[in-house]
């Protein structure tokens, strides 16, 4: 019994221990720090508006990855399939139709986000199923590509002339800005859309024949040989919508939030990678992860705040979910190693 | 005798079902002890105790008299505890010498592999196994692997040595040598506990054997003071008839149903794994394929079932050439396949039951309807199989991993067989199951031959072979050597072509 608890201890001094060196450098308590992220990210109206913001990335990226995970598909490039779909609404609204009437548009915009978000993804899912070479690290290095052909755009090409040479493209036109709830940045458009999908995702993976399909793979890749499924097929069309999945989380940023593309790292601080986080905890279940996401949200906003509240570096947030990774791991871990037994019973 | 093990009063549930109910095992220095039941009876659940993967939610174990505490397989292996796995725990992308050196205690920093695997060498020319102690484990048949564990094992240089059915893989002479090596190892003063189902084994090896029944301790007793049929009557509480069938011959020799012409396939080294295969199988006929594992036989299915390409030869159904067709296509020329390693290929585990049982036909009607698959239907379907094929199970929605393997087979059996195949490719459908679901399972075959089925049986189990076959053809070394009409098997010639004379 006390080899169940040992992991959870061992997990709680090790917050303790960070926390306690937070204290040391920072010269704040740990409890204010961590009161001042939770009222400021849940505390007020604002702050819940700025965490629901922040959530519409964290939920989309979440979603398509949890279904590539599903498949045992490692799907790492999340944020350059958000950047990519960025740039394909930024060339929709500026470049292909910048006078349609707004319905089409919007709509435009998602569709073309998604489609490039996708691609971005289908490149590593071909060097995949052709050359066997490993998704991890193509998808990822496809990161950097897209963080750059961003900023190459910026302030290069598409740096727009009227922007006393920031590098920003121009500014949308209204008719290509998503509305948003009263004066708050969410764009409720985007946040339907992902709530919606989420629940869509959830009827795919769990009631269609693709989910089936989905699941055998990424499960026991010998039973889907064997039940003559075509694995290649599949883990193109789970990167695929991986992708524009990713895709649609940045369309809504540049068109809800900011619009105009902007540096990459001003478009996203890393919604993708966080996504990865987003995605386990919710354990690949796209209800889970509408909440996983929610709280994640939360989190970035509860960070913007303590750096201006308390003058904390930016960095302390990336602490503190360390810390909150290390517990929720530990304690996932111990309960994997729990259910692998139970699981070998019947041997 | 000195005893070198008690257990006593273990007790172990999982949720409702208890597996072990408060039994107590006794192991002698210097003897083999056979444990003995049917799948599911608590033989593996015990010993997986005493090796450290379980706690026991009652009872004591001591060593040498002293009480010991067996938290994990690692406590286990320092008390001088040894298991060969039924279900081979081996990682597959390493080496077997890298498997062997995991987890021994003297391994060095650098080149920790060198000495061990001259010691493999050794061991390997000393016991005449044939194995190569750089293959990774991924390219091994099963019965290799088995090898692998029993060597494993061995240079653990334990006392206390548990056999999880360890000849299931073995031909009848490298049965007779492991035990020849075990009689040695129980002069050296080391025990040995022997999980098996298979009386002839008991008998033949063992000096003492403990019956299990339904998580309960049956007895234990001395095996010159019992036979055979009152050893069964302890595993089942009633006689079962273990004579085999009367001799059913039909008059297959007209309709060719899968024919088969010089076949030849490359292995995962790229070798050349079966050689110019050449052989029809009727209507209504069982065809069986003896051999020891690894001269051909899993290529040769796979290629036949579409896992694997054919590199000369063609395979026809029913006068179509299927060469090189994909796996789908040849399923739904009605052709069921019951693989090799049913936990690993077979279901996936992880998934429920009732998902399993549509694994091979999940995109058919009426399971499929457009893009969605119809769970209420799906769901009936599930029951249907587990009452007409007596799978145990709580319902059709547990995941399959969890249900016995005799029930697992079952399982694929149900899903196999339910959907009218006009062939049937058996690799080693009885391995490692109890006598009833062997029963069962040669019932079900048999049915099926009698319905007009022709199948391609392969087995390791002669006994299995001649109860069944209607022709027998001996695999070695990728060819097939004569093919026997099942009234002219002789089984000294059987057993000497299986082995190259």
């Amino acid at each position: 019994m006390a080899e169940k608890y040992k992991n959870t201890l061992l997990s709680i001094l090790v917050i303790i221990l960070g926390l306690l060196a937070m204290y040391l450098i920072s010269g704040v308590r740990p409890d204010i720090i961590l009161r001042s992220i939770v009222i400021s990210a849940f505390g007020s109206v604002y702050g819940i508006s700025e965490t629901l913001t922040k959530s519409i990335p964290l939920i989309l990226c979440g979603l398509g990855l949890s279904l590539s995970f599903r498949a045992s598909v490692w799907n790492i490039g999340a944020e350059g399939q958000l950047l990519m779909g960025a740039v394909g609404a930024t060339w929709v609204t500026l470049y292909l139709i910048p006078n349609a009437p707004r319905l089409i548009l919007i709509l435009t915009m998602f569709i073309v986000g998604a489609i490039l978000g996708g691609i971005w993804a289908l490149i590593p899912a071909i060097l995949k199923v052709k050359f066997n070479l490993n998704e991890i690290i193509v998808s990822l290095m496809m990161n950097y590509i897209a963080i750059e052909f961003v900023n190459y755009l910026v302030y290069g090409p598409w740096k727009s002339p009227y922007e006393w040479g920031f590098p920003y493209s121009t500014k949308f036109p209204p008719s290509a800005q998503l509305p948003r709830i009263f004066d708050t940045r969410v764009h409720y458009p985007t946040l339907i859309l992902s709530i919606v999908l989420a629940v869509i995702l959830y009827i795919i993976l769990n009631k269609s024949k693709l989910g089936y399909e989905i699941r055998v793979v990424g499960d026991n890749i010998e039973a889907a040989r064997y039940a003559g499924l075509d694995i290649p097929k599949i883990v193109l069309i789970v990167l695929l919508l991986s992708g524009g999945l990713a895709g649609l989380a940045g369309v809504g940023e540049v068109a809800g939030i900011h619009h105009r593309l902007r540096v990459a790292s001003g478009i996203s601080p890393g919604y993708g990678y966080t996504a990865v986080i987003v995605a386990w905890l919710g354990r690949l279940n796209p209800i889970l992860i509408l909440l996983v996401s929610f709280l994640f949200g939360g989190l970035l906003v509860g960070g913007d705040a303590i750096q201006v509240s308390l003058g904390l570096p930016g960095a302390t947030i990336n602490f503190i979910n360390g810390l909150i990774l290390i517990f929720i791991l530990v304690q996932g871990t111990s309960k994997m190693r729990i259910s692998y037994v139970r699981k070998r019973r019947s041997e | 005798m000195e005893k070198i093990l008690q257990m006593k009063g273990i007790t172990k549930r999982f949720g409702n079902i208890v597996a072990n109910d408060r039994i107590d095992f006794e192991l002698d220095r210097g003897e083999i002890h056979g444990l003995l039941g049917e799948n599911g009876a608590g033989k593996t659940t015990l010993m997986n105790i005493l090796y450290g993967l379980y706690s026991p939610d009652e009872g004591e174990i001591y060593i040498n008299g002293a009480k010991v505490d067996i938290k994990s397989p690692h406590d286990a292996i320092r008390l001088g505890i040894s298991m060969v796995h039924q279900n081979f725990k081996l990682i597959q992308s390493h080496t077997v010498v890298e498997n062997v050196a995991l987890g021994l205690q003297d391994t060095k920093f650098f080149y920790p592999t060198r000495l061990i695997e001259k010691k493999i060498r050794d061991f390997s020319q000393k016991y005449n196994f044939k194995i190569d102690p750089t293959t990774p484990i991924w390219q091994l048949s099963a019965g290799e692997k088995q090898r692998v564990e029993i060597i494993k094992a061995f240079c653990r240089e334990a006392k206390i040595f548990i056999l999880d059915e360890p000849t299931t893989m073995l031909t009848p002479n490298e049965t007779r040598e492991l035990f020849r090596l075990l009689r040695l190892l129980r002069e050296e003063g080391i025990s040995i506990i022997l999980i098996t189902h298979k009386l002839d084994e008991v008998i033949n090896v063992c000096d003492r054997v403990t019956v299990l029944r339904g998580g309960k301790k049956v007895d234990t007793v001395e095996i010159n003071k019992v036979d055979k049929e009152e050893l069964t009557r302890m595993m089942f509480g009633q006689d079962i008839d273990l004579k085999g069938r009367d001799q059913y011959i039909g008059n297959f020799r007209e309709d060719v149903v899968l024919e088969v012409r010089d076949l030849t396939v490359l292995n995962d080294k790229g070798i050349v794994a079966v050689k110019d295969v050449s052989f029809d199988i009727h209507r209504g006929e069982i065809f069986g394929i003896a051999g020891v594992s690894g001269n051909g036989q899993r290529e040769l299915i796979e290629a036949i079932t579409g896992l694997r390409r054919v590199i000369k030869g063609s395979i026809k159904i029913l006068g179509e050439d299927v060469t090189n067709m994909g796996v789908k296509e040849i399923l739904n020329r009605r052709v069921a396949h019951i693989p090799e390693e049913r936990m690993r290929v077979g279901i996936v585990p992880s998934m429920s039951l009732e998902e399993n049982a549509i694994l091979r036909s999940y995109d058919k009607s009426p399971f499929s309807k457009g893009l969605m698959l119809d769970y209420s239907i799906i769901s009936d379907y599930a029951k249907e199989l587990i009452s007409e094929y007596k799978i145990s199970a709580l319902d059709e929605k547990v995941p399959a991993g969890t249900l016995s393997g005799g029930n697992i087979q079952k399982l694929i059996l149900a899903r196999e067989l339910s959907t009218s195949p006009i062939i049937i490719i058996a690799s080693h459908p009885t391995q490692g199951l109890d006598v009833r679901s062997i029963q069962q399972i040669h019932e079900l075959l048999l049915r099926k031959k009698e319905e007009g089925c022709a199948i391609l049986l392969v087995s390791e189990d002669l006994q299995e072979l001649i109860d069944l076959s209607d022709r027998i053809a001996v695999m070695f070394n990728g060819s097939i050597k004569r093919i026997m009409d099942i009234d002219r098997v002789n089984i000294e010639e059987i057993g000497s072509l299986m082995v190259g004379v």
